[in-house]
């Protein structure tokens, strides 16, 4: 079935018209009338269904964003859950316009595969999870362990990385769908999980049937900033994109939330004017409503009330908020200014 | 050439091009239709290129050459995350085979006991084959692998609570740990025996054909093949100083270290695949045996032959011409069935190129090499089944 999906997507590559070009997608977005978003659709907390089977997220409240900014709706937006190893040919391909889909920033992403990078929305790090009675306490005591990770990630090759450099071996088993790789960890196929530290803690509180008996351990042995991607050759997409997120991040700066953002548009504060869009020209410079900002925060909220909600203290995954705080609160999220 | 009837065998007038001509017609079409695929074969070729240099997707086998960097689980040959693109892909290839050729072995054994098993005459025997197929047949193989995959990890117990069914035979959800015996080149010569058995055991059987033919006393040939097939690993191993250590697995940190694995990823691959495609060989085995006319059964009764005899004299050889070929495109199947290891996890060629081609963002290259790598098996599947099946062909005298 796998095989199935990447070899129509290599096909539909094969065979794409050959006008499709600079400004297609923006355009082609703004015809169709939604935003086609690719996410994880197993993540709980960055992009997964709810009980009622709506996807929810931080991944999915980016592309909700967009929808957001795009038609001042965001409901406009069809998900397309993809594996790891899809996630890339489908967006090639053209059949997502962005993937939001906890991926890493990496050179080799933006310098080969035709894709671009569009912030990042989650500033994450590769660690490990184990079973508390195996009474392992580090990374460093993992020597012959049996690893269960999913195959075409950049934790992948982190994984070979580390135990190489700290002259360790392991077995690996790598199977592609994170419910069967989980499942594979949960059943002791494996001694040890591995992903990004944001994953693991999703799949503990919420793939694992008892969570206390898990332990992430203390190391972190990568970097993995977490964010969008777009198609290269269409830059007022990848604004779009990009500005989305800076709306979310620069709204928490200013305090501006879904609550009180009506209130908001009173506001002295011109930086604020800005954002809201009531001081016109910043929406019509990415071709968009003056209200883009406005409707984002209306609709989705600022990127705090989307960290809390989804992966927060508001949620099941009660993640920090660490290096995802706002720079004036020691953290990375800095978002460029609107003006 | 014209048709030499035409002119009564005279030699051809000189000729005009005409479009009446059916010479001229047929190379004038042929040139055509050549020319088309060409044309057509050309644009996919240039349009994909062009399409891909403008969306800035490198293209070319040159990864090919670069380091993987990532490990891969069970390899019959050595390897590591340092270790080239391309030799990870020679993993896949391998592990494909592997499972190719032990299942179409097992499923064709077991397969044809199930195919004669449903003709029984003994009625539980005939119904629970019957079921045993219906059933194999109705569930799809995914549901079947990731079955057996479960029973695997979850039915056994963690290594260190490992079922010790035997001295040094050890049973948990990291597959079976069996001793195995350490590097010795004594070890090497038992197999060279084993190889030598059947050359030998392919001209003990011609000689006892000949032996037949001209004195009609037959020759024990099943127990001096078993003889042989013992006997010739067991003289190389004496040969080379009958060495007795073997490398016995041991608890150490997470798992067993040393001897031999059954891992449960293969082990699910090779029961699902294995269990699946004897349902279809059954079915072959079976329609085969009832094309044979009933009258041969009755006839090999008449000179006194057994029932085992004449199944397995006369209406087996003759069923194998209806046989042959269903059985190439289960074999064929079997071996495409495989591609399904992705989703428990068994290192297989589509898996590895799948991680391949993700990580280095050559779809197109990567979707190719496991086209070929499966084209290749399917054709020399089928080119060794079409010369058997020429071999075993009714000669007309």
């Amino acid at each position: 079935m796998k095989l199935l999906a990447t070899a129509a997507a290599a096909a539909a590559l094969v065979f794409v018209a050959q006008g499709a070009q600079a400004g297609a997608t923006f355009d082609a977005v703004k015809s169709k009338g939604f935003v086609q978003c690719g996410m994880n659709g197993s993540v709980g907390g960055f992009g997964a269904p709810d009980a009622k089977g709506e996807m929810k997220g931080l991944d999915v409240d980016l592309c909700r964003a967009v929808a957001a900014a795009m038609f001042g709706d965001a409901n406009k937006v069809k998900h397309t859950p993809l594996t790891a190893q899809q996630r890339f040919t489908a967006l090639q391909s053209g059949e997502v316009d962005m993937l939001a889909r906890n991926t890493t920033q990496t050179l080799t992403r933006d310098a080969s595969l035709g894709l671009i990078g569009a912030g990042v929305n989650y500033y994450d790090g590769q660690g490990f999870i184990v079973t508390k009675k195996l009474g392992v306490k580090s990374a460093k005591e993992l020597n012959g362990a049996t690893v269960c990770v999913q195959p075409g990630t950049t934790t992948e090759l982190n994984l070979a990385d580390y135990f190489r450099a700290n002259k360790l071996t392991f077995k690996p088993v790598v199977i592609e769908k994170l419910d069967e790789v989980v499942g594979a960890y949960a059943s002791g196929r494996c001694d040890v999980y591995t992903t990004d530290v944001s994953g693991l803690a999703s799949t503990r509180a919420t793939q694992l049937p008892n969570p206390d008996d898990h332990v992430i351990l203390p190391e972190v042995i990568s970097k993995e900033p977490l964010g969008p991607l777009v198609r290269q050759g269409d830059d007022t997409w990848l604004v779009v994109v990009r500005w989305a997120l800076n709306a979310m991040v620069e709204a928490e700066e200013y305090g501006i939330t879904s609550a009180n953002v009506d209130e908001m548009l009173k506001s002295d504060n011109p930086n604020v004017k800005r954002i809201l869009g009531v001081t016109p020209g910043g929406g019509k410079a990415l071709g968009l409503d003056e209200k883009w900002a406005y409707n984002i925060i209306k609709q989705v909220g600022n990127y705090g009330e989307s960290f809390d909600r989804n992966v927060g203290k508001g949620s099941p995954l009660k993640l920090d908020r660490g290096v995802n705080a706002l720079w004036n609160a020691g953290g990375l999220m800095y978002a460029w200014p609107i003006r | 050439m014209a048709d030499p009837r035409v002119n009564g065998g005279q030699s051809a007038p000189p000729r005009r091009l005409s479009w009446n001509d059916p010479d001229v017609r047929s190379v004038v079409y042929q040139v055509v239709a050549v020319a088309l695929v060409g044309i057509i074969g050309w644009f996919l070729v240039s349009n994909t290129l062009h399409n891909l240099s403008i969306r800035n997707i490198s293209t070319g086998f040159h990864f090919l050459g670069r380091e993987a960097g990532f490990a891969i689980g069970e390899s019959p040959i050595a390897y590591g995350p340092e270790n080239t693109y391309s030799r990870a892909i020679l993993v896949g290839i391998l592990n494909t085979i592997r499972i190719a050729v032990i299942g179409v072995i097992l499923a064709t054994i077991i397969g044809t006991v199930i195919g004669i098993a449903r003709l029984s005459k003994n009625w539980l025997v005939a119904k629970l084959s019957m079921i045993y197929v219906e059933v194999i047949r109705n569930v799809p193989l995914l549901l079947q692998l990731f079955f057996w995959y479960a029973i695997i990890t979850e039915m056994l117990p963690g290594p260190r609570q490992a079922l010790n069914v035997m001295p040094g035979v050890f049973m948990s959800n990291r597959g079976i740990k069996v001793p195995a015996p350490t590097e010795h080149f004594a070890f090497d010569l038992a197999a060279i025996g084993f190889l030598l058995a059947f050359v030998l055991i392919f001209i003990m059987v011609n000689l006892a054909k000949k032996r037949q033919d001209a004195t009609g006393k037959a020759f024990p040939v099943y127990r001096g093949g078993i003889l042989l097939l013992v006997g010739m690993p067991l003289l190389g191993w004496l040969i080379g100083g009958a060495p007795w250590e073997l490398d016995v697995p041991k608890l150490q940190g997470f798992n067993f270290v040393g001897g031999a694995t059954l891992t449960p990823e293969f082990a699910a691959l090779l029961f699902g695949l294995v269990l699946y495609t004897a349902g279809f060989i059954a079915e072959v085995v079976r329609s085969g045996i009832q094309a044979v006319n009933y009258g041969q059964w009755e006839a090999a009764s008449a000179i006194g032959l057994s029932r085992s005899q004449t199944l397995r004299l006369i209406v087996l050889p003759q069923s194998l011409r209806v046989i042959i070929p269903p059985m190439t495109s289960q074999y064929l199947n079997l071996t495409k069935n495989s591609s399904l290891a992705v989703a428990i996890g068994y290192p297989d060629i589509v898996s590895i190129a799948n991680t391949t081609l993700n990580q280095t963002g050559q779809a197109i290259e990567g979707i190719m090499i496991i086209m070929a790598v499966y084209l290749s098996i399917s054709l020399s599947i089928s080119v060794f089944m079409n010369w058997y099946n020429k071999h075993i062909a009714l000669v007309e005298r």
